[in-house]
């Protein structure tokens, strides 16, 4: 199934999980946070929610700002 | 602990969202041109409170903002900077309590990208939300005392209103707004926008204000080190002096030797 990871295209196996599709960015999983289609998924539901076809999928870490 | 800071009293903590500080100075982490210089400014400072904007993960990034404020034991505030609607402000505040598992938020919604003035309505309405999602939310405003006083009767923990635009460097524009919103809140004041120079901080705190906010002063600033050295005298020296109670100011002449010799 395709998917869109911080605005770009990926090919996943069906029913991946929100937790498959952050490693595809990084190992990290403190500092970080997804939302998928608008909607924060918490880390400890990151392996139990699965992903369905064309999901926007947001990985945010903080940076230096403000 | 500087002279100065004895004078002004030991107890002279900032409370703010129930915890306790003894900087009245927050950092924010934008413009310094590396994390070695942002740093040094941070230690220089004595800031206990820092924000970080939250943006996509770039997988290619070294090193991490993070890991500067967990190193020096700087309490970490997410702000929703770049956020046009509350509802992006609403998301991305969350996004950060979940990043970083902290309920504060610096509560940014600009309006258009040449002025980055606050939105009231926007500010406002996601304002609301975050508090009744239990959020310690801290709002970014206009210099308005109407809204500031709207603001923390939505239950916000402090009230920030700008001197002037970000990173405009101009300094406090409307003295006498930033008085004003000071001699009716309830919730502490704190400067934020358009320092430019160490006398600005200092006239923040000199018109009431609890703390003060600041980044580009120093980080984009020739030797960020050296004025964070002297932003961090500015707010104690401007905050000493409040406290002091200054003279009143007069048209003519007021003798300070006596009028006779004999």
């Amino acid at each position: 199934m395709k998917i869109t990871i911080n605005g770009g295209a990926v090919e996943l196996p069906g029913g991946a999980t929100v937790g498959k599709a952050v490693r595809t960015l990084t190992p990290m999983t403190s500092g970080v946070a997804v939302a998928v289609n608008g909607e924060v998924v918490s880390r400890s539901a990151w392996e139990s929610t699965r992903l369905s076809e064309s999901d926007l999928v947001e990985v945010l870490t903080a940076v230096q700002g403000g | 602990m500087d002279g100065v800071e004895v004078e002004a009293g030991m107890d002279d903590v900032l409370t703010l969202g129930g915890e306790k500080f003894t900087s009245r100075l927050i950092m924010g982490t934008g413009g310094a041109p590396s994390l070695d210089v942002l740093e040094e400014a941070l230690e220089e400072s004595g800031t206990e409170i820092t924000t970080v904007a939250m943006r996509r993960l770039d997988p290619a990034a070294r090193g991490s903002v993070l890991d500067v404020l967990r190193r020096k034991g700087i309490k970490v505030l997410p702000n929703t900077a770049g956020c046009f609607t509350a509802g992006e402000a609403v998301l991305t505040a969350r996004l950060a309590r979940e990043a970083l598992e902290t309920n504060w938020v610096k509560l940014e919604v600009i309006a258009d990208e040449r002025t980055l003035l606050p939105d009231p309505i926007e500010t406002f309405d996601a304002a609301e939300r975050l508090v009744a999602d239990g959020f310690v939310v801290l709002p970014y405003i206009g210099d308005d005392p109407a809204l500031a006083r709207r603001l923390e009767q939505a239950g916000c923990a402090a009230v920030m209103p700008l001197g002037a635009p970000i990173g405009s460097g101009l300094g406090i524009r409307n003295p006498h707004n930033i008085e004003l919103i000071v001699e009716s809140a309830g919730v502490p004041v704190i400067l934020d926008a358009g320092i430019g120079t160490a006398s600005d901080a200092a006239l923040a705190m000199e018109l009431g204000c609890d703390a003060v906010l600041l980044a580009s002063a120093v980080t984009r600033a020739q030797r960020p080190g050296l004025m964070a050295a002297a932003m961090r005298h500015a707010v104690t020296a401007g905050r000493a002096a409040r406290i002091a109670g200054r003279i009143p100011m007069r048209r003519y002449a007021e003798a300070s030797s006596p009028s006779r010799t004999a």
